[in-house]
């Protein structure tokens, strides 16, 4: 079998929607990118997730990345050639006790500087505003400017971007070997793929701590599986995104009209497959209809879930590897990667190209897992 | 074996079901049986409400003695089995079924270590523009209204398709009064002649089979074969049926059309259990691999009847039988090794049959190329031959699960058991592939729609 061998300025692990918007940006900086996917582009947990576009309730110290996504998901026709149904619909959190909304009230103070024209609703304006809410909710935090958006269309649609634009995407190739020789890495795929390149983006997802490891960059991702769950279409009656204070379950109405939920665990089958549990689409059943009344009647006609990279503190691993020259991880976003990731793209070519982001990205640095940063400073 | 730990869990109580139920109990073994219907029979040998008098003559024809036979070998076994009728197994996880009990609205988890697997089949639908008016109906629904509910599917009835299922359906409907304006079949006489030798080996199924067809013809039923289905007319229900007789087009009024091409094996829950799935060129689809007895490739799951591939009723029952069989040796049961090799024979021998009906009833190939832009291929979701092929072209996508993320095809309630095998077929047209390299879609509970309202029993348990 002859071996192809490719030579290029940065080498991609990941079609997710971080590893395709890398590739995109690099492209339109001019560098030669390629792209390795052991499945489909877009067919894990970037093409899976509940599809919540969404800043509010992220960490402050995200809301610098969320606001460069922000921008970049109002171009998303001109940039990758699909809207992928995205729509500014706005997101609600819900507070189901006075301490919720003091928390929610909190957070919009806190988010002062990054102009998310956070609302709280409360009393007779809640339910004026949605009288469709079951009676636990006592307010909630309106983000009219976050939305939704289909994943299943737009993470894919970011790697045919990419490939349009000049990206040598493979397939359905996963990575088998890495070597790094001080100078350029050497990525093998089978018998018949070889990969070289002084760059290296690790956006691998729930996959990427191996090769972390490998360049002595261990850290504590684990894999967890969401609990998804979607009914057949109803009359349109929600315009917003829901989530709720404290987690539990979070819900939005599709153009379609099915109503897709979320909130739980799901199983995995094994490292790469997971399903809704059964413990799940029950606790899920429950919460749905009190918060939302009329789903009482309603079915859930599919589950489903998927594998996601989570780290402890819940923030991604985003930065310059401090082992290796060359190598940039970009994974391990915790469930909350989908709004943030064509921004993520964006630094990662940019960290590629000139070793730094123009967004502030040091919380997220790998450095705070290495044993170095515990120790005296 | 301390058999007071074993008790298995049927799903289902059509012939497979029931054989196999009948089996275990014949060791002194208890099982479980799950039934999603209010009454045993299956599908096949459905049984109407318990206050309907039709007699078993006029239901089942030509089947009633089996359908009888069926039938009270159930009834003698009900107390010496756990029957659990009105109950749809909606999911299967760690070694517990979920169980929607619909009179009640509650699910039950049921825990279970031996699982024989008998879920049957439904009917394999080609669509044609038009199939989703008023008054089209598959030919295993339009025999449904028939024997469950002593109703027609319309007062000119058009049947249309190919496959055994058809003409049965025919004589039923005219055997019970209605007026059969046309079988059409896309199958060429010169098919079912080639078929002979190898339809030969069973020669009384195939004598019911000349006998229906001869009945028709006999009654002035306009019989054509070797047709090809154009389009469904009407405005806001079946008004006629347009069709291509390989010369010219013809047109035919009628007030209702049942319509199917064969069976397709319903194979959700062997897919939620895990098992491992193969193509199978004769049926033309991924089904769940099984050895000679039926063992699937989870230990404790056996596969028996239509559920693990179209075999037939008589088929049915063997394999029911022989699964129970397997199952209790796997549990260190001495059973009646010489019945077991009998039947294992019985439905080797089959095989050859099985044979002769593809090709006397071929699968029509050229269906998808012939399947316009505009038809709607995914009626749940309004998605139409036209999107899938754009879809393919554009995308790239060459893989069944793919195209479905992005078009929606089989994402609505029947979530690809009516519109997956069309929607295969037109992504392999599409992309110059064969239906086995574009896959088959992943299970996903539920395997049919659950209301979100339902009771969730919270502990598990088996109700003795």
């Amino acid at each position: 079998m002859t071996v192809k061998h490719i030579q290029t300025d940065v080498a991609i692990m990941g079609g997710g929607i971080v590893g395709s918007s890398a590739a995109l940006a690099l492209r339109r900086m001019g560098m030669q990118v390629v792209l390795l996917e052991r499945d489909l582009c877009g067919s894990r947990s970037s093409g899976v997730n509940y599809g919540g576009v969404r800043r509010q309730g992220r960490p402050l110290s995200q809301l610098p990345l969320a606001q460069r996504a922000h921008r970049i998901w109002a171009e998303l026709p001109r940039l990758i050639g699909t809207d992928g149904e995205y729509q500014r619909s706005g997101h609600f959190k819900i507070a189901r006790s006075d301490a919720d909304l003091a928390a929610l009230e909190q957070y919009r103070t806190q988010s002062q500087d990054f102009d998310l024209g956070l609302e709280i609703l409360s009393g007779s304006r809640l339910h004026t505003h949605c009288p469709w809410l079951g009676g636990k909710a006592v307010g909630g935090s309106l983000c009219a400017e976050d939305g939704q958006a289909n994943p299943r269309l737009v993470s894919p649609a970011f790697a045919l971007a990419a490939q349009r634009a000049g990206a040598q995407i493979f397939e359905r190739s996963p990575v088998d070997e890495v070597t790094h020789d001080g100078q350029l890495f050497t990525l093998r795929s089978g018998a018949a793929l070889q990969v070289q390149a002084p760059m290296l983006i690790n956006c691998a997802g729930a996959w990427a701590g191996d090769l972390a490891a490998q360049f002595g960059e261990a850290v504590p991702l684990c894999a967890r599986h969401p609990a998804m769950a979607v009914t057949e279409p109803l009359p349109f009656f929600m315009v917003w995104s829901l989530g709720v204070e404290g987690g539990g379950i979070y819900c939005r109405q599709v153009a379609r009209g099915n109503l897709v939920l979320g909130g739980g665990s799901g199983v995995a089958l094994d490292a790469d497959r997971a399903r809704s549990g059964r413990d799940a689409i029950a606790a899920l059943s429950v919460q749905a209809v009190e918060l939302l009344p009329a789903l009482r009647h309603a079915h859930f006609i599919r589950t489903w879930s998927g594998t996601e990279g989570y780290l402890p503190d819940r923030q991604p691993v985003l930065g310059l590897s401090q082992t290796t020259p060359g190598l940039i991880h970009g994974f391990g976003f915790s469930g909350a990667g989908f709004q943030i990731g064509p921004a993520v793209g964006e630094v990662l070519a940019e960290l590629a190209r000139d070793g730094r982001s123009s967004t502030p990205i040091e919380a997220f640095s790998i450095e705070r897992f290495l044993p170095a940063h515990a120790g005296p400073a | 074996m301390k058999k007071s730990l074993l008790q298995p869990v049927v799903v289902g109580a059509g012939p497979a079901g029931v054989r196999a139920a009948q089996t275990l109990v014949a060791y002194c073994v208890r099982p479980v049986v799950v039934d999603e219907a209010p009454r045993a029979g299956g599908q096949i040998y459905r049984r109407p409400p318990s206050n309907f008098k039709r007699p078993a003559q006029t239901l089942y024809g030509f089947e009633a003695a089996r359908a009888l036979a069926v039938h009270s070998t159930f009834d003698t076994l009900t107390n010496q089995i756990d029957y659990r009728p009105d109950s749809l197994v909606w999911n299967a996880q760690s070694g517990l079924l979920d169980v929607l009990h619909g009179p009640t609205q509650t699910t039950q988890r049921l825990p279970y270590q031996q699982l024989i697997v008998a879920t049957g089949a439904t009917d394999r639908v080609l669509p044609i523009p038009g199939w989703t008016l008023p008054g089209v109906y598959t030919l295993g629904g339009a025999q449904v209204a028939l024997k469950f509910q002593g109703c027609a599917i319309g007062h000119q009835v058009v049947f249309m398709g190919t496959g055994p299922l058809l003409y049965l359906v025919a004589y039923q409907y005219a055997k019970a009064g209605v007026n059969v304006a046309a079988v059409l079949d896309t199958a060429k006489l010169s098919d079912q002649l080639s078929a002979m030798p190898a339809l030969l080996t069973q020669p009384a199924v195939l004598f019911k089979g000349m006998y229906y067809v001869a009945w028709l013809r006999a009654q002035g039923v306009v019989l054509h074969s070797g047709v090809r289905p154009l389009h469904v007319l009407g405005q806001t229900r079946v008004q006629a049926v347009v069709w291509h007789d390989g010369e010219k087009e013809l047109t035919l009024a009628c007030d209702a059309i049942g319509f199917g091409y064969a069976l397709r094996s319903e194979t959700q829950l062997a897919d939620l259990l895990g098992c491992q799935f193969a193509f199978d060129p004769l049926q033309r689809s991924h089904l769940p691999e099984r050895d000679g007895a039926g063992r699937a490739s989870v230990a404790g799951v056996y596969l028996a009847g239509d559920g693990a591939g179209i075999m037939g009723a008589d088929a049915a029952e063997w394999a029911g039988e022989l699964a129970a069989l397997a199952l209790l040796t796997d549990n260190g049961v001495a059973v009646d090794s010489a019945r077991a090799q009998v039947l294992e024979q019985k439905l080797r021998q089959l095989r050859r049959f099985r044979t002769g009906l593809e090709r006397a009833f071929p699968f029509p190939q050229d269906w998808a190329a012939q399947a316009p832009d505009d038809l709607v291929v995914c009626r749940c979701e309004n998605i139409t031959a036209g999107e899938l092929r754009r879809t393919a072209q554009t995308s790239g996508a060459d893989e069944l699960n793919r195209l479905k993320a992005l078009t929606r095809v089989g994402m609505g309630r029947c979530q690809g058991r009516i519109c997956g095998v069309a929607a295969a077929e037109i992504l392999a047209q599409a992309t110059g592939q064969s239906v086995e390299q574009v896959g088959r879609l992943r299970g996903q509970a539920p395997i049919k729609p659950i209301p979100i309202h339902l009771v969730h029993a919270s502990a598990p348990g088996v109700n003795a």
